[in-house]
Parts: C-alpha cells; sequence; structure tokens
C-alpha cells in the first residue's frame, strides 16, 4: 500500500495493521536522514490507548510534538533540561487522542522549549526541510510538519505560540491550523508563553484539520483559560459556497519582508478566490509593523517565568558537585538550558525587573490591545482576512545567525497570535527553488468552522494546479 | 534608553533569573540584549495614552470550582521517581543553612 500522502480519511478505511506497519516502515526509511522524531516508539507494541472503533482517529498514527507531555514516554520538549524526564499523566490533547483511539509512534523534534522558528534551537539536532535537506523545516513544530510532509505520519500534533504550527506548515507544504486561543486545552503542555500557547494539527489536507479539531477542541477544567464557546462539527460547513465571501487583504503585510516570489503565490491566490467569487478587499491594520516587538517582549516575560520551575530538584536535569541548594540552581539552569533559553530568560527578566516593567512589559501590553483591536474593526468589514503565512520560502540551514532576523520570521503569524484569533496555513505554491509556499487565512474569534471552509474550498480549487505534482526529496 | 546594557546589567539579571553564565556569555549576552531592546524601542512610537493592557487575546473570566481531592493517573512513587535525588519517599535536596 502505498502510505505516503494518505490521508486520515481515506487511511481510516483501511486494515490498521498495514497502516501501522507501513508507518514504521516509512519512517525507518526516512529517519535518518529527517530526523524528525526526538523518540520512535520502537514497533508494535501495545500502547496505552483504548480502542475507539467508532471514532476516525482509530488505529490511525500520529506524531506528538515533544512538548506535550505523554504518560510513561519520555518528554524532553527538544531540551537537555528534560532529557531523562518520563511524564507521570498525559496532556489533555493526548488523552484525547488516545480515547479517540489514535496511534501514538513518536515524539517530534523542535526547538528547544519551542524557543525558534527553524529546529536549529533543538538540543537533539535539526530537523531538515523534506523538500530540500539544506533547509530548515521551520519552527518551532519543525518536527511535527516534516513528519507529516514525508510521509512519516499521516497528521501530527504542533503547537503554536507566534507561528510555530503555520510558518513550518508554510516551509513543509503542508496543512497547518492554529485554533483559537483557548478552544484546546494547554493542560500538560510544557509552557512556553502562557498567553499565547495554543495545540493544533499539522495535516496533509484541510478536512483532515477539522477532522483532529474535532477531537481535540473543548473546555478543560483543567485549564482555565480554555473557553465555553461551542464546540462545533468542524466538517459540517467545508463546502460551503464562498461566493460573495469578503477576503481583506492587509496593505501592510506588502513591505516587512516580503519575498517577491511569496508575493507571486499570494497575488495567485487572490486570483483564485476571485474566480471562486470571492471579494478582495484591501484594509488597513495599521499596527501590524509592531507585532514583533510587542511579542517579543510578551512572550519573553512569560517564558522567563514559566522557566523558573526548572530547579533540578523536582525533575529533569540537576547539575552535579554543586556545594548547597542556590549553588545547584546556578548550575543546573547553566549547564541545562541553551543560548535560546537563556537569551529568553534574560529578556523576560529585564522587561519585567522594577525600573523597566512600565517601559516595557506594560507598553507592549497596550500595543498588544491596539493590534487586536485592529483586526476586531477589519472583521466588521470582512469575514477573514488574507496573508502570505511567511515572509520567505525555507531558509538555509545556518543562514539566520542573530535572534532578531530570526525573530522576524513571525513576523505576519505573531499579530494573529497576540490577537488570540484562529489561522491556518495552506499550500498555496511554490517559489522558483521548488519551495513550498503558504498562505495564511485568519478568522474572528471561535469562527475556525469559517477559516476552515474557505481553506478547503481553496485547496479544491486548487487540486490540479501543476505545483501539486511535486514531490518531496526524500 | 537601552543602547547599551552593561557587565554588571547582564550580571544582575543573570542573578535574578538565578542562571550561572560564564564570561563570555555575559559578552555576547550584553550585545543580543541592547541588539534586542534597540529593535523592541520602536514601540515607542506607539501613543498608547488611555489604552487599557490586554493580557490576552480572548475575553475570559475568572473560573473557580470546588476544591476536591482527585486521584490521577500517576502513582506517588512515580512522581517521585522523576526527582534528580532522593531518599526514603522525600526528595532530597541540598542544605540551605551553613
Amino acid at each position: 500500500m502505498e502510505f505516503i500522502n494518505k490521508t486520515i480519511k481515506e487511511l481510516s478505511k483501511k486494515d490498521k495493521r498495514e497502516v501501522l506497519s507501513d508507518c514504521f516502515s516509512r519512517i525507518k526509511e526516512v529517519e535518518p536522514k529527517l530526523h524528525a522524531f526526538v523518540t520512535v516508539l520502537s514497533g508494535l507494541e501495545e500502547v496505552d490507548r483504548k480502542d475507539n472503533p467508532k471514532s476516525i482517529l482509530n488505529g490511525i498514527p500520529v506524531g506528538i510534538k515533544d512538548v506535550l507531555c505523554t504518560r510513561n514516554l519520555r518528554t524532553t520538549a527538544s531540551a537537555k533540561m528534560l532529557d531523562g524526564f518520563t511524564p507521570p499523566y498525559n496532556a489533555t490533547v493526548v488523552k484525547k487522542l488516545k480515547d479517540a483511539g489514535a496511534i501514538i509512534v513518536g515524539k517530534n523534534n523542535c526547538d528547544a522549549w519551542a524557543h525558534g522558528a527553524s529546529t536549529e534551537n533543538s538540543d537533539y539536532g535539526v530537523t531538515p526541510n523534506p523538500w530540500d535537506l539544506e533547509r530548515v523545516s521551520g519552527g518551532s513544530s519543525g518536527g511535527s510538519a516534516a513528519a507529516v510532509a514525508a510521509g512519516e505520519v499521516p497528521y501530527s500534533i504542533g503547537t503554536d505560540t507566534g507561528g510555530s504550527i503555520r510558518q513550518p506548515a508554510s516551509f513543509c507544504g503542508v496543512v497547518g491550523l492554529k485554533p483559537t486561543y483557548g478552544r484546546v486545552s494547554r493542560y500538560g503542555l510544557i509552557a512556553m508563553a502562557s498567553s499565547l500557547d495554543c495545540p493544533g494539527p499539522i495535516t496533509h489536507t484541510v478536512e483532515d484539520a477539522a477532522i483532529v479539531l474535532n477531537v481535540i477542541a473543548g473546555k478543560d477544567e483543567k485549564d482555565a483559560t480554555t473557553s465555553d464557546s461551542q464546540v462545533l462539527d468542524y466538517t459540517k460547513d467545508l463546502n460551503k459556497d464562498i461566493k460573495g465571501l469578503k477576503i481583506g487583504v492587509p496593505k501592510e503585510y506588502f513591505g516587512l519582508g516580503l519575498f517577491d516570489e511569496v508575493g507571486e503565490v499570494f497575488k495567485k491566490s487572490l486570483e483564485t478566490f476571485e474566480k471562486m467569487g470571492a471579494e478582495v478587499v484591501n484594509i488597513t491594520l495599521p499596527h501590524t509593523e509592531y507585532g514583533v516587538a510587542t511579542y517579543y517582549i510578551i512572550q519573553t516575560a512569560e517564558v522567563s517565568s514559566n522557566l523558573g520551575r526548572y530547579d533540578g530538584v523536582k525533575y529533569g536535569f540537576s547539575a552535579k558537585d554543586s556545594k548547597d541548594l542556590i549553588d545547584s540552581y546556578f548550575k543546573t539552569r547553566d549547564e541545562g538550558f541553551g543560548d535560546e533559553a537563556k537569551r529568553r530568560i534574560m529578556l523576560g527578566t529585564y522587561v519585567l525587573s522594577s525600573g523597566y516593567y512600565d517601559a516595557y512589559y506594560l507598553k507592549a501590553a497596550k500595543v498588544r490591545r491596539l493590534i487586536h483591536d485592529d483586526f476586531v474593526k477589519a472583521f466588521e468589514k470582512v469575514d477573514i482576512i488574507l496573508t502570505p503565512t511567511a515572509p520567505t520560502p525555507a531558509f538555509k540551514i545556518g543562514e539566520k545567525a542573530d535572534p532578531v532576523s530570526m525573530y522576524m520570521a513571525d513576523v505576519f503569524t505573531a499579530p494573529v497570535s497576540l490577537a488570540g484569533l484562529p489561522a491556518i496555513s495552506v499550500p498555496a505554491g511554490f517559489s522558483a527553488d521548488k519551495l513550498p509556499v503558504g498562505i495564511q487565512i485568519v478568522g474572528p474569534h471561535f469562527e475556525e468552522n469559517k477559516i476552515l471552509n474557505v481553506a478547503h474550498m481553496f485547496e479544491k480549487e486548487a487540486a490540479n494546479a501543476d505545483w501539486r505534482k511535486n514531490k518531496v526529496a526524500v | 534608553m537601552a543602547e547599551k546594557i552593561s557587565k554588571e546589567e547582564v550580571e544582575y539579571l543573570a542573578k535574578l533569573a538565578r542562571v550561572g553564565l560564564t564570561d563570555a556569555e555575559i559578552t555576547k549576552y550584553r550585545k543580543d540584549l541592547a541588539d534586542i531592546l534597540g529593535y523592541v524601542e520602536k514601540l515607542n512610537e506607539v501613543n498608547t495614552d488611555n489604552v487599557e493592557p490586554m493580557a490576552q487575546g480572548i475575553k475570559a473570566k475568572n473560573v473557580t470550582r470546588e476544591d476536591r481531592i482527585e486521584i490521577l493517573e500517576g502513582t506517588p512513587a512515580e512522581l517521585l521517581s522523576e526527582a534528580p535525588s532522593k531518599e526514603d519517599g522525600f526528595i532530597k535536596v541540598k542544605s540551605i543553612f551553613e
């Protein structure tokens, strides 16, 4: 059976033993080159899950980003600090998948603590891009996106804080959905920036993303920020006609380092939407250029606070040969944290420290509201907002050496995260170098059904495009 | 405001954050922090008079629930087994007092 690029929907009709065996053979074949997993389960062992023949995910393999806790299965956050950590409990997302009968085949590589846009910050090595092994898979959920693109798993669960599902999905030519903040529980997610973190699916098709969201969405008593707004059947509206749909295109997104070739793919996608009867409306999101700066203050402040718990006492790495408790904190955190984690801890500590709190953190929290209000105003005029997902296609491994240039990879995704909105990246074409380029569809809060509908109709319309015939390099 | 970050400032931050740093790291973070803070200072261009700070993107209200005991999947022995140092069913730490 041809396993690569098979969707959840297709696999759900197949013999599950065969599906799983094909999945492991593909992992075995590709993994030496791709390194999309930190931990791969050894084979067809009985895993801790329920058999649930009623669920479409029953018996279907899935990769889980290594920042989501899996009971009795090593969870590292791709960080040395948690090298030997085996969680005694499941993240809510993981529990929901297991209850649906999903089979976890491994834990996907990412930037350590999900800090990064390339997986180059992983303490376990980089995950290259399946379309060009000299380039990055994106990040932080690079392993999750690469594993799907290379056909190691039909879907995976990533997490998105400032673009960490959408940007690698764009770089790897797959679908990546960041739900509304609070739509999917963060319980058991190794926290990066708690006011921004969102788990979500990475899949081959928009329909599969809707199928997975149906399983993982919902209120969770263990995460007080989950919403009690109604969970919909996200597959129901997929085929709704989009004639007359008003698509907002923010003019600010055409500066900000947008590569010409990405701009070309984006313009073609606008033509496709117009052909389908949608109306393109020019809009303005005036505070767009402040998105990355706002994001890097709020996010590092929350990172420095969340990483405060790693003290070498309760679990995880602990430095040897310290003379007393305080010395053990300093040594554990020096040896256990990598370069980027330390940089973010230092920056976050700075913006929260007395004397700088008002000038940096409070200022950023105010600009955050302005960014949020920009979107709210725009949604009074349009149904969805369409942008490129990332300003560039996948860049070369080692290309972005300074932190600020790496942070700019989030320029189109971070404002959406600050506003807590749902967004999906769908493949829309290729660059001249045969690298995938995605577009981002953003919707109002809790209207995942709408962005999934628009994304699905676009995917259908582009189903026979020439670029759909391109094949990965692994 | 943040054109230059002194060695002492980096050392002070590292102390607050309980992160030991080598001299080479201190030199590197002086530059990195100055670069990043220089970039984020563009926020000063934005007029935020009378703007309420926002903590998260969605409208959320305080959630309370009854305080009750719940038996989780993990056993006490499993929880304790993750601690790097333990003795007789307790987590062991270095001395606090001299």
